[in-house]
């Protein structure tokens, strides 16, 4: 089997990748060699024709496709990233192994000093919520919709119910809308949206598109395709609540219910992925539990904010780097993070308190008047608001804290101010 | 005329108030529900004149896809993105087509051009030679 050297090997080429690649290049390394089963660079950006991207980052209010090119024509220019498209990777183990496919090179084998995962996530199917009814055509996952309305041009049908109110789902109402199908519903089972405020004001209300809150779908209706779907309140405890079922005749229904991180690979290696992320367990190097081997971005947690996974594919490029030229430390002592009052997932959730640490936070419950605490409050933030579906970032820096060596786990909660 | 109550979501900051507009001939009388003057300004401009950048796609001859990517140079008004939807729907455009390159200038007359918002053609596609 033929063999390739690397110094750092990328897989994925979306936003985490190519920022990890930009920054592994910049920080010095060798060969960096970017990995993508998709035909263009970009990742998910390219069939992302909104605005809304950059607003952090570039302080402009970006579509996806232009986000994606500031990245796309910057690695262009540098001799020492190569880039394989087409390219499926099979394997990875923890020697930084990589076995890849394409139709060009057949199988082969990459053997890299570090490796930095960035594949990015997968959308929950039908299959994975159990909603009792047949199995017609015209049921897609949002992100399928929306391929093929803006990249291939397709509707997928006339009269649309959207199931979750995930950014992806509330996006593509507003799309099929413009693009002359009618939205009779947006479905969601929580009593409040999932996605962004601003995707809540303008692709629903501006279209009069109704949003039923604490509703979901009890039954799918069709034979050869789809016809109707049944909804339903439901109670405290999510239960459908008797007699409140109604009807709505539509031709398509589309899931926006959520995306799980895509650790295949990553479990093969033996990386210790994290429950409540689904995603690897890393530091703030956004380092793995395998040693040179590093991940960012939506294969680690799943993020509001394009620009928040470019800021991680940077911290793992440029650590991936340091690592295949050894010239990364490992830490000395690390400290554990435990998830306290109101915290559902945390990243990092290894720290070894050195410098600043940037924190990614999302919450279980809305909440007002809060702060952030850190430990017995070695360090606070006050936050007006805080909702499961906007992420929290988090800037704390540990080198003015003067931690304890002793010091084995710190507790971060959200407490009532 | 009658007096009429209208509800907008601000969403200038997380807190997303649920603010409530007195509206007498067709001027707001008086705003409720807001925690900071930004909220004010936000409710002003979307009861008057709400504007929005409009991203959609036109059909584009010549590149491995067949529709590219589009948006108005700035917001647009509100009332004016499905007929603008419309009408780009029957542009055509061949490739190679640049990052920015004006597709339709000054769309029925609001003001904004429409550009690509992507680089297609002969570099549409990255290859490392």
């Amino acid at each position: 089997m033929r063999e390739i050297k690397a110094d750092v090997a990328i897989i994925g080429a979306g936003p985490a990748g190519l920022a990890a690649a930009l920054s592994a290049e910049r920080e010095g390394a060798g060969e960096v060699l970017v990995l993508d089963r998709g035909e263009e660079l970009g990742g998910i950006l390219p069939q992302c024709i909104h605005n809304g991207f950059g607003l952090h980052r570039f302080k402009e209010d970006l579509t996806g496709p232009e986000y994606a090119q500031r990245f796309i024509d910057e690695v262009k220019t540098k001799r020492k990233i190569d880039v394989k498209l087409k390219t499926i990777v099979l394997e990875i183990n923890q020697n930084k192994e990589v076995l890849a496919t394409n139709s060009e090179e057949g199988i082969f084998k990459i053997r890299a000093n570090s490796l930095v995962l960035a594949m990015g996530c997968r959308e929950k199917t039908r299959e994975m919520l159990h909603i009792p009814g047949s199995r017609p055509a015209g049921i897609f996952t949002a992100g399928l919709a929306q391929q093929w309305v803006n990249l291939e041009g397709y509707l997928p049908g006339r009269e649309v119910v959207i199931l979750g109110s995930g950014d992806v789902g509330l996006i593509m109402a507003r799309r099929l809308t413009l693009e002359g199908a009618e939205v009779k519903a947006v479905v969601e089972i929580m009593p409040y949206p999932g996605g962004l405020t601003r995707n809540v004001v303008q692709c629903l209300q501006d279209f009069d598109i109704p949003l039923l809150l604490e509703h979901t779908i009890t039954f799918i209706h069709g034979k050869d395709r789809l016809e109707a779907v049944s909804v339903a309140k439901v109670n405290s405890k999510k239960e459908p609540i008797p007699g409140t079922e109604k009807i709505i005749p539509c031709d398509t229904l589309l899931l926006s219910v959520g995306l799980i991180p895509e650790n295949e690979l990553s479990s093969l290696a033996g990386i210790e992925i994290d429950p409540s992320t689904g995603g690897p367990v890393v530091d703030e190097r956004m380092q793995t539990s395998v040693e040179g081997i590093f991940a960012c971005g939506n294969v680690v947690q799943i993020n509001d904010l394009v620009d928040y996974v470019s800021q991680q594919g940077e911290v793992a490029g440029k650590n991936a780097a340091l690592y295949a030229l050894g010239k990364l430390e490992q830490p000395k002592g690390v400290i554990n993070l435990k998830k306290g009052r109101n915290i559902r997932s945390l990243v990092p959730q290894i720290i070894s308190a050195q410098g600043k640490v940037s924190f990614f936070i999302r919450v279980k419950n809305p909440e007002q008047k809060v702060k952030l605490v850190l430990g017995k409050s070695i360090f606070q933030q006050k936050n007006p608001i805080v909702k499961p579906n906007q992420m929290i970032t988090w800037e704390v820096p540990f080198e003015d804290l003067r931690l304890n060596d002793d010091v084995k786990e710190l507790e971060v909660s959200i407490r009532k101010l | 005329m009658a007096e009429k109550t209208y509800n907008i979501t601000c969403i200038v900051c997380p807190l997303s108030c649920e603010m409530r507009l007195m509206v007498k001939d067709g001027k707001i009388e008086n705003i409720k529900g807001n925690r900071c003057r930004r909220g004010i300004d936000y409710a002003r401009q979307e009861f008057y004149n709400p504007q929005r950048v409009l991203t959609t796609t036109v059909k584009l001859k010549g590149d491995r896809l067949p529709l590219l990517p589009v948006r108005t140079n700035k917001p647009i008004p509100r009332r004016m993105l499905k007929e603008c939807v419309r009408y780009l729907s029957k542009i055509e455009v061949k490739a190679p087509v640049k990052l920015g390159e004006v597709i339709v200038s000054n769309i029925l007359n609001s003001g904004a051009n429409v550009i690509s918002t992507k680089e297609v053609g002969s570099t549409g596609v990255y290859r490392k030679t």
